[in-house]
């Protein structure tokens, strides 16, 4: 056995369950924090030292570790530290459940980090469920009806997903016998022509694989399950479940999926599609929020909607070009919603209301929370000099390159819609009076996080090729 | 980093200053501005004369690697042009933090703004990359958002709103253009642009769309009619050190980026659709005229002015010829000089007497003798009256659209946009009887005049707006060598 593959999941999962064992022990706030912390550095420590030059097929190919995998293995440590530490802003929320959430993080965390490197139908369904269930309980956490509410519409809509996804791997499997990424697209090149069941099996793997990026039309948890989780859950989600989701949607389909062409330049135009509505529904659906929790899920979907762009940029040219931008994207993204969610963390404990007319006047009251929201949002609309714009210019460069010309116009028209509900956050931040005056202040972890990420927003902003370096030069999924 | 990379990035590091620097005082972050002003334009009139007229190409360049795996260059370098307007953004920039030297509402934050913007429309100006040139071009919806929206006046947030969805909007379909231009060609350096040309390249889109979805952007900057209704209500509502860039320098990068992209790179489709172009040159000239008659804000009025004048450009570059190009450029030069100082006066003019309204003034040039001259003085350079730069300026561009043969229809367009020149008389000689000549009324009589500092920065405006009318030379002669290789595209 490789063992040694997969020491960073495994020194995650382990760090779980020593948390709780700890709790049992001792019950302490900061213990649970550093062991938890721990954990995730021991593993960005065993992803960066390991010997990884055998790459694919590990456990009988039920995983892969490959460029993919590694950068998104870093990133999703990077967030999940990032969370952990700014959730300890809302440690008065969740004291009584603090070494749970701690560890459900962590359990959520393996799953993700199976999520990208799964190449196997079975380990992508088990990858997943550990994920989501993991974020069921979590989003449950603060016990009253709206976060109970919200656990319930999650696991509800979730377990249906989950189901049609598992039927369409079924058909996937009765098409090609075959439950190996590898194997299903030796498969597939030997058929004479691509069979129905093997379709309609593609069609319902990908419906359950949208639910948990939430693209539309299986967007309509986010909303409500982003309004009443705790708000780490939230940053958790968008910023880091997203990205997983994301993530295995690239990797089983240009593995399995990328022979013959015209296969895949069919899911690509699907994609694309599913990408226009997506981003558009998102957009509009956002113009007319005014929780800021709500606003940001949908803002979180419209981004959905973009990175779908680069997956069907990695149909439409069987995955050679794409994968650095969509890769840049999800870091930047990430970065984005890290500086926006720790700063609402604080900002919504404090007035203890969701609404954006709380944020009026926060410019005066902490001038320093108000220029990193604003680095956050400006992020999250694609103004230069920002990593959010170099991200949409990457994956619009891609996808105009590959004759999607249609699908930018629609973005970039996007792209201005959404400037308008971004604006009307900082509109309030900038100019309105607040309720109340009296200085704000960030909070330690908080702070912390927010001014590191909104730092590296602008850093990767002015100089994106640091980044764009890395995934450029990761071996990539090999179709 | 060069000379010119200097000019651009001075101001930012300003604004960065005092932005960073904790517990700053008022009067140590006017200090910064003024001096984050002063020196680009200290530098940029060293440029000016330091810039060799008879060398061909671009100069003072500076160029790096940015994103390699995108071949996108951080490369500025001006030519005649670029270096106009150059040294026209700097002026103003320093102007206006003159002009906003006594701001008491958070003067940190307005003076940090303003000169981020200024950095912004330099690098516009000077950018010889594409993709560099849209990050600039992105850039200044930012400071301008908020410098409308805390500083200005009357329905200020929506208009600042209103701006940066135009901008925006605008600037969508730039983007896909630059797109397209780039798969076309491989590259965003311009230069490089230039010399290979697009004729033989396979083409990701028809060049026609990509000429169209580029010159949206410009045009809703510039602003073109229909695309212009943004323009009255930001300049309106601005503060009047924004109202100055704004009308002063940053329209001027509509016209300058189809001087640059649209016609340099788009030969052929800009000989096709000239008279497109030239029809809503004449209207933007007409109509925006006609409506400046109707005006009764001071503000307003100056801000419909700038809509028919920019029609002006609009007419002298799709002229397609030396002459006709020659005027754009000036016209854009002289605009500002001379928006600029009519935006100036009416900032005095409103913070000293409290009132906007044109009827309610009456025979001020008594009370203000010296903001009279300085109107008079702005007024006719408005109207194109000889020894101004603005009849130069007109003038050139009239020539040169008459004489467009290769435009079907110009002589036309020509002759219904000289009624341009008829109502810029007609609303500047009202304006200017009603607000300083009359009877003069009693409520304005403690009002001061101009202060020593406010003579300064209009006697530098004035001495811009008579230096290029009486000795065109000294704009034309660095123009020259930009306009002529563009020009000979099209037959001379």
């Amino acid at each position: 056995m490789n063992w040694h593959f997969i020491l960073p999941e495994i020194s995650i999962a382990v760090s779980a369950v020593a948390v709780i064992l700890a709790d049992i022990a001792k019950p302490n706030r900061w213990l649970s924090s550093t062991i938890a912390v721990a954990g995730i550095v021991t593993a960005a420590v065993f992803s960066f030292t390991g010997d990884y030059s055998q790459t694919a097929g590990v456990f009988n190919g039920m995983l892969t570790i490959d460029g993919w995998s590694q950068f998104l293995r870093l990133l999703l440590l990077g967030v999940s530290l990032g969370v952990l530490v700014a959730s300890t802003g809302y440690y008065q929320k969740l004291e009584y459940v603090w070494a749970e959430f701690n560890a459900l993080s962590l359990f959520a965390l393996t799953g993700m980090l199976l999520m990208c490197g799964a190449s196997d139908l079975i380990s992508a369904f088990i990858a997943i469920e550990i994920t989501a269930i993991s974020f069921f309980i979590m989003v449950g956490m603060l016990k009253d009806a709206r976060s109970s509410e919200a656990s319930l519409k999650m696991m509800l809509t979730g377990g249906i997903a989950s189901a049609i996804m598992l039927y369409g791997m079924a058909l996937v499997f009765g098409a090609t016998a075959g439950t190996r990424l590898d194997a299903i697209s030796l498969a597939i090149a030997g058929m004479p022509d691509s069979s129905a069941g093997l379709l309609l099996g593609m069609f319902f793997l990908l419906a359950g694989l949208l639910f948990e990026a939430a693209a539309v039309p299986f967007h309509m948890w986010a909303p409500d399950t982003y309004e009443g989780a705790p708000t780490p859950v939230t940053l958790y989600l968008s910023a880091a479940s997203k990205i997983a989701g994301i993530a295995i949607i690239a990797r089983v389909f240009t593995t399995a999926f990328s022979q013959p062409q015209n296969l895949s330049a069919d899911w690509g135009v699907v994609a694309a599609v599913i990408s226009a509505l997506t981003m558009t529904l998102g957009n509009v659906l956002a113009l007319s929020q005014t929780n800021i929790k709500r606003l940001l899920a949908y803002s979180g979907i419209a981004h959905t909607g973009y990175m779908l762009i680069g997956i069907s940029v990695l149909g439409l040219s069987q995955g050679s070009a794409g994968q650095a931008s969509l890769l840049f994207y999800m870091a930047a993204f990430t970065l984005a919603e890290l500086t926006v969610f720790s700063m609402v963390i604080v900002i919504t404990r404090h007035l203890k209301t969701d609404e954006i007319s709380g944020f009026a006047g926060l410019s005066r009251r902490s001038p320093l929370m108000f220029a990193l929201l604003s680095v956050g949002l400006f992020s999250l609309t694609g103004l230069p000099p920002t990593a959010g714009f170099m991200a949409k210019l990457f994956i619009f460069t891609g996808a105009v390159q590959h004759g999607l010309m249609w699908l930018i116009i629609i973005a970039v028209l996007n792209t201005v819609v959404s400037a308008y509900y971004y604006l009307r956050i900082i509109k309030a931040m900038w100019l309105d009076e607040p309720a109340e005056t009296g200085e704000m202040k960030p909070g330690r972890g908080t702070g912390v996080v927010a001014v590191v990420s909104a730092a590296a927003i602008l850093l990767l902003g002015i100089a994106p090729y640091l980044l764009l370096k890395l995934a450029e030069s990761s071996l990539l999924i090999q179709p | 980093m060069g000379i010119l990379s200097l000019t651009i990035f001075l101001p930012a590091l300003g604004a960065l200053l005092i932005g960073a620097i904790p517990g700053l005082g008022a009067r140590f972050s006017r200090l910064i501005a003024l001096a984050a002003a002063a020196l680009p334009l200290c530098l940029s009139v060293y440029m000016f004369a330091a810039y060799d007229p008879a060398a061909a190409g671009f100069q003072f360049e500076d160029m790096f690697r940015w994103i390699p795996s995108i071949n996108a260059g951080y490369h500025v370098g001006v030519d005649g042009l670029s270096l106009l307007l150059v040294l026209l953004t700097s002026l103003l920039g320093f102007i206006s933090v003159l002009v906003s030297l006594k701001t008491e509402h958070r003067p940190r934050a307005f003076f940090a703004w303003l000169l981020l913007l200024e950095t912004s429309i330099l690098g516009v100006f000077s950018s010889l990359d594409l993709l560099l040139f849209f990050v600039f071009w992105e850039i200044e919806v930012i400071p301008m958002y908020f410098l409308i929206s805390n500083w200005g006046s009357g329905r200020k947030e929506y208009s600042a709103l209103k701006y940066v969805l135009y901008t925006l909007f605008g600037s969508a379909f730039m983007l896909a253009g630059i797109m397209g231009l780039y798969f076309t060609a491989g590259t965003f350096n311009l230069p490089e642009l230039y010399q290979a040309g697009l004729g033989l390249a396979a083409q990701s889109l028809p060049l026609a769309a990509m000429f169209f979805l580029l010159i949206i952007g410009f045009a809703v900057k510039l602003p073109v009619f229909p695309l212009h209704t943004w323009l009255p209500d930001a300049h309106t509502d601005a503060p009047t050190a924004a109202s100055i860039m704004l009308a002063g320098s940053l329209i001027k990068m509509g016209g300058y980026g189809i001087f640059r992209i649209c016609l340099g790179l788009f030969p052929d489709q800009a000989a096709h659709f000239a008279p497109l172009f030239m029809a809503l040159a004449m209207v933007s000239i007409v109509y925006g005229g006609a409506i400046t008659l109707r005006q009764t804000d001071i503000k307003r009025l100056i801000a419909y002015s700038s809509v028919s004048h920019m029609g002006f450009v609009l007419l002298g570059l799709f002229s397609l010829n030396y002459i006709g190009l020659t005027g754009a450029c000036l016209q854009l030069v002289s605009h500002g000089l001379i928006t600029g100082l009519l935006f100036a006066g009416a900032g005095i003019l409103m913070h000293n007497t409290h009132e906007r309204h044109i009827k309610k003034f009456g025979g001020l040039a008594r009370q203000m003798p010296v903001l009279a001259g300085v109107f008079t003085i702005a007024s006719i350079g408005a109207m194109g009256v000889p020894g101004t730069s603005g009849f130069i300026a007109e003038v050139s561009v009239f020539l040169g659209a008459f004489s467009a043969g290769s435009v079907t229809g110009s002589m036309m367009f020509t002759i219904i946009s000289l009624t341009g020149i008829l109502l810029a008389a007609a609303y500047m000689l009202t304006t200017l009887l009603k607000v300083f000549f009359g009877p003069a009324k009693t409520v304005f009589d403690s009002v001061a005049d101009l202060s020593r500092l406010e003579k300064f920065y209009c006697s530098l405006l004035i001495a811009g707006i008579f230096l290029i009318g009486l000795y065109p030379a000294v704009a034309t002669d660095v123009l020259e060598p930009a306009i002529a290789p563009l020009a000979s595209l099209w037959g001379g």
